[in-house]
């Protein structure tokens, strides 16, 4: 009984708070004017299909990009941040230069923002006329710009999870015979992993966003093609229109990155026996 | 380096010459001479502190020592040259805390090192695997994970991972200091059958009546130095130096001999 009750004070209060916010929106002196500019019925339909005689881009067929954007970046991101994070563990001098430069690129593209990384490769790398480098698709470049500066973030990622792995592991592995990068293979990674899933997950919600930003080189994914719509129409529900499409992908994840941490704790207080 | 004029002796199992092992400027270790024969066992007592786990880990070389010569079947192993991840497969440690790998099966535990290692195939292994769980009661919790076992349990798979290389030599370091007191005699079971096999074993230990009642000579450390070494009778019946008596005397008041 309590908790048919708990149920239904929480579904009250949301109501009356969600109330609240629809009201204030209706009330505000300037309510007309935003719902004719950002949710605009019609409008939201062209820019959702698209309008091929208006020369108007359909934003579900941009986001396709998006998508595939994301795609491609997080199998990449995930291999090399995992070898930026091994080249760190390493040790001895012989690999010093090794691990200085992984040092450096991590502070570098941590430090960096996005979107300045995203101009310098999506310009400067055609800029250079190299024979083969210089001559690729757009969305090449975009893509490197992408994995370049998530592999640093994700790399440090990486690295807390092989850090979290207690010490007496290796020793245990190795003191069966393995070698270094056997023990690394079989014993630490693999626990590693298994402990920075959700924090991996929380950083690729971020990667889904970050694909618009690849908009500036002109790749008419969903946010350029947003742009496109609402200077056509003198209406910004377009940007609307884009900001739902990466909620629906977005959401999803989150709830899955909640669901999967939730899951983690039960098995570790199950597993308090320990 | 010190290596000795004289060649390390043939029949030994384990020599120590003038081993010294300090971390961080603290002498841990120091003018350590131990002789192992094959099939013996000897039984490392002292304070906590005193150096039982540190020698034991130098002996396999998880801990790089200073000063002084380790050899192993006549061989010396604490030489550059020498392949550290070889001669490890030949010496079995057990820890006092398990150390199982958390996601994998008991079964995989056990066969993890004898296919990678030791290049056995899969059938192989877990044909090995599983007689030894058999023969230490737990072939029922193959399948388990090892947090879903006793500590009992989880110390037993332990001494049966290491002994799934075929070590030459068996180095248990306080392996029954994390059980409950329950547990602790099924874990001693295993290791006095162990020792009755013929094993050869340096075990550090808390339970003096297992080292009296398995050991062929006990070592007292204090210090970082093997204070006095004898059999179980002269060591707990006429022990000679005052710290010996001291700690014995200590653990008869705390009721624990």
């Amino acid at each position: 009984m309590r908790g048919r009750r708990a149920i239904a004070i929480a579904a009250a209060s949301s109501a009356v708070f969600l109330a609240g916010l629809v009201a204030l929106f209706f009330l505000a002196p300037g309510s007309s004017q935003v719902r004719r500019f950002f949710f605009n019925i019609p409008d939201a339909q062209t820019a959702f299909l698209g309008n091929t005689r208006g020369g108007i881009f359909s934003e579900l067929y941009a986001f396709r990009l998006n998508i595939e954007m994301f795609l491609i970046a997080e199998v990449l991101i995930l291999i090399l941040a995992m070898v930026i994070a091994m080249v760190r563990q390493l040790s001895g001098p012989v690999t010093f230069p090794l691990r200085m430069l992984a040092i450096a690129y991590t502070d570098f593209f941590r430090g960096v923002p996005l979107l300045l990384v995203v101009y310098a490769i999506g310009f400067g790398v055609p800029a250079l006329s190299l024979a083969g480098v210089s001559t690729q698709p757009v969305m090449v470049y975009g893509l490197a710009a992408l994995v370049l500066s998530y592999s640093a973030y994700v790399s440090e990622v990486y690295r807390a999870g092989i850090d979290s792995v207690h010490p007496s592991q290796v020793a245990a592995a190795r003191s069966l015979g393995l070698s270094q990068w056997q023990a690394m293979r079989s014993v630490v990674i693999p626990q590693a992993i298994r402990r920075v899933i959700p924090p991996l997950l929380n950083d690729f919600i971020s990667l889904q966003k970050d694909t618009a930003l690849v908009a500036v080189l002109g790749i008419i994914e969903v946010n350029r093609a947003a742009g496109i719509v609402s200077s056509t129409d003198f209406n910004y529900t377009g940007y609307t229109v884009g900001a739902f499409l990466f909620l629906l992908l977005t959401v999803p994840m989150a709830r899955f990155t909640d669901w999967l941490i939730a899951r983690d704790r039960r098995r570790r207080q199950a597993g308090a026996a320990r | 380096m010190g290596t000795g004029p004289e060649p390390p002796e043939p029949g030994l199992a384990l020599q120590l010459e003038g081993l010294r092992k300090s971390f961080d400027g603290t002498l841990v270790l120091s003018d350590i001479d131990l002789a192992v024969a094959p099939h013996e066992v000897v039984c490392l007592i002292g304070a906590s502190g005193s150096g039982k786990s540190t020698l034991l880990r130098c002996i396999n070389l998880l801990e790089e020592i200073d000063q002084g010569r380790i050899s192993f079947f006549g061989k010396e192993i604490n030489a550059d040259l020498v392949d550290v991840n070889r001669l490890r497969r030949q010496i079995g440690i057990v820890f006092q805390s398990f150390n199982l790998f958390p996601h994998m099966t008991v079964l995989h535990n056990l066969t993890l090192a004898p296919i990678r290692v030791l290049g056995k195939t899969r059938k192989e292994a877990e044909a090995e695997a599983d007689n030894l769980l058999r023969q230490f009661g737990l072939l029922d919790k193959r399948q388990e994970y090892p947090d879903r076992l006793s500590g009992g349990q989880q110390q037993r798979a332990a001494i049966a991972r290491a002994l799934a290389m075929q070590p030459r030599l068996m180095l248990l370091d306080e392996v029954t200091s994390a059980l409950d007191p329950e547990l602790v005699a099924e874990v001693l079971n295993v290791i006095r059958s162990l020792a009755q096999s013929g094993m050869t074993m340096v075990i550090a230990t808390h339970e003096m009546w297992f080292a009296r009642d398995i050991a062929n000579r006990v070592c007292f450390l204090d210090g970082g130095v093997i204070l006095e070494q004898g059999t179980p009778e002269q060591i707990f019946r006429q022990p000679q130096q005052d710290r010996t008596k001291q700690f014995l005397q200590s653990l008869t008041d705390a009721g624990r001999l």
